[in-house]
């Protein structure tokens, strides 16, 4: 049913990496997380700047429904954030994959290894 | 969720993409596509809303209008045959046990309806109250299924569907009559604060007149809305939802209703005494409606601090308008604290609540 991108990295709490290649990458939450809370009303993120360890709370993301914390899936620095969702937090209903990404970071160190691959993210959502 | 109670509809929600959730122990749709486009949608046109778990009473009896007299708040000897009135139904101590609409049918010959988390509480609160009066209290909440239509777009919906004259059914007034040919009580009554209507009528029917509503509605934009959009309605409305807005420690003055109590009717209240003294004295907490500027929801039982940084009472509602775009609600105050400052931290930000009256947007009903 949910959308599960094929070239992309995925954490158990629903949210995405996508690697560049060039030691960047942008983080989103999946179609499934936001399918889950329904109307998004409200998205918190980082400065630009903040450097920031795999696992820390990143920000949050609120529905009508509930709030809730944004886990990195990735050690690093704040390069960019989605200026866009401050104005508009329901793109992330309409396309979380895309215009709804939230940050850009450069990578500090590997991926987590804790990462799945889109057939274990498919699997761990059952 | 197979303890949950179901309505007839449960199956026809599913269908359509429903999102099934327990409401008071019922299986219900809070949504089907999206909160806030079926909010819209009523506000624009209008929503269809399966609200069978309501529930209803028959009231009946030669000494059905004192008993009810008693029971409630407001003045049921104002009602004649055809038309509806809201009422709280208080405790001794004034407190809200559930608030409701009372249908006079003929004289001695009530319909209740009652909130879907109180129906055993009430009956059991009725036919208590009962005793000494020449009246029988009947649960007939299984005999009915009950479709809300809300929104601009409804009488012209409903229209198409009946030959009763819905032009001469004013607001708060009811009829009987087929629609879709189904047998259904039409009531112009709602919850959204938008004009309406909701229709009673008999579970084995309930299907088919969704259908038939729907597909009627379709031309005018009807959309089906869930119980999610029916709480942004009623909020933005300003309409008290009982365990938020009224509830046992809330009493009926508290809450800002009081042209629902009707203390100098011929036959008091069994609450006449609290209710009296309250509104002498003034009420030592006030139900407020607040708007934030802000789209952080300033979600229920959140503490609000007043200018001196104390707490001074709590959220009992919150969600986000989406008509003004912001955070809205009501909350409980100290009644000495109500004309200062009012804040709230949401996840460690300061939020200054401003206190409106309701409704927060123009409606075509007030």
């Amino acid at each position: 049913m949910s959308n599960i991108p094929a070239d992309l990295h995925y954490a158990k709490s629903h949210e995405w990496l996508r690697l560049a290649g060039d030691g960047t990458a942008v983080v989103g939450i999946t179609d499934y997380a936001q399918s889950s809370l329904g109307d998004i009303t409200f998205v918190q993120l980082p400065k630009v700047g903040a450097i920031l360890a795999a696992g820390a709370t990143f920000g949050v993301v609120e529905s009508v429904k509930a709030a809730s914390d944004l886990y990195l899936p990735a050690a690093g620095v704040v390069l960019e954030v989605n200026a866009a969702l401050d104005a508009a937090p329901e793109i992330l209903n309409r396309d979380p994959y895309g215009e709804a990404w939230m940050l850009k970071l450069k990578l500090d160190g590997s991926a987590s290894a804790e990462l799945l691959d889109p057939a274990a993210y498919a699997s761990h959502l059952g | 969720m197979s303890d949950l109670k179901r309505t007839p509809l449960r199956d026809f929600h599913a269908a359509r993409g429903g999102r099934l959730v327990d409401f008071a122990g019922w299986e219900m749709p809070v949504q089907y596509r999206s909160i806030l486009e079926e909010h819209k949608a009523v506000r624009r046109s209008a929503g269809l809303f399966d609200v069978s778990h309501m529930g209803e009473v028959d009231v009946k009896g030669p000494q059905a209008l004192d008993f009810l007299e008693r029971l409630v708040t407001n003045e049921v000897a104002r009602l004649h045959p055809g038309k509806v009135l809201y009422t709280p139904m208080c405790a001794e101590d004034g407190g809200t046990l559930d608030d409701l609409l009372v249908y006079l049918r003929a004289p001695g010959d009530y319909l209740l309806c009652i909130n879907a988390g109180n129906i055993a509480a009430d009956l059991a609160w009725m036919t208590r109250q009962a005793e000494g009066f020449d009246v029988t209290v009947t649960d007939r909440s299984a005999d009915h299924a009950l479709l809300a239509i809300q929104g601009p777009a409804s009488a012209a919906i409903v229209q198409s569907l009946t030959g009763s004259k819905l032009g001469l059914l004013t607001n708060y007034t009811f009829c009987e009559g087929t629609v879709a040919g189904v047998h259904c009580l039409i009531s112009r009554t709602g919850y959204t604060g938008e004009d309406g209507f909701e229709l009673y009528h008999a579970p084995a029917d309930a299907v088919a007149l969704a259908e038939a509503l729907l597909a009627a509605g379709a031309p005018h934009g009807l959309e089906l809305a869930g119980l999610g959009a029916r709480d942004s309605l009623r909020l933005e409305a300003g309409f008290p939802l009982h365990g938020h807005e009224l509830s046992p420690s809330i009493s009926p003055l508290s809450a800002g209703l009081g042209w629902t109590v009707k203390l100098a009717k011929s036959r008091p209240c069994l609450a006449h005494a609290a209710l009296a003294r309250e509104k002498t004295e003034g009420s030592a907490r006030r139900v407020v409606f607040f708007r934030t500027g802000d789209r952080r929801i300033v979600r229920a039982d959140t503490p609000v601090r007043g200018a001196d940084g104390a707490t001074v009472g709590r959220v009992l509602s919150g969600t986000l308008s989406p008509l003004l775009n912001e955070a809205i609600g009501s909350a409980l105050i100290d009644a000495s604290a109500v004309d200062g400052g009012l804040r709230v931290d949401i996840r460690g930000t300061d939020i200054g609540l401003r206190t409106v009256r309701p409704p927060f947007v123009p409606l075509r009903r007030g």
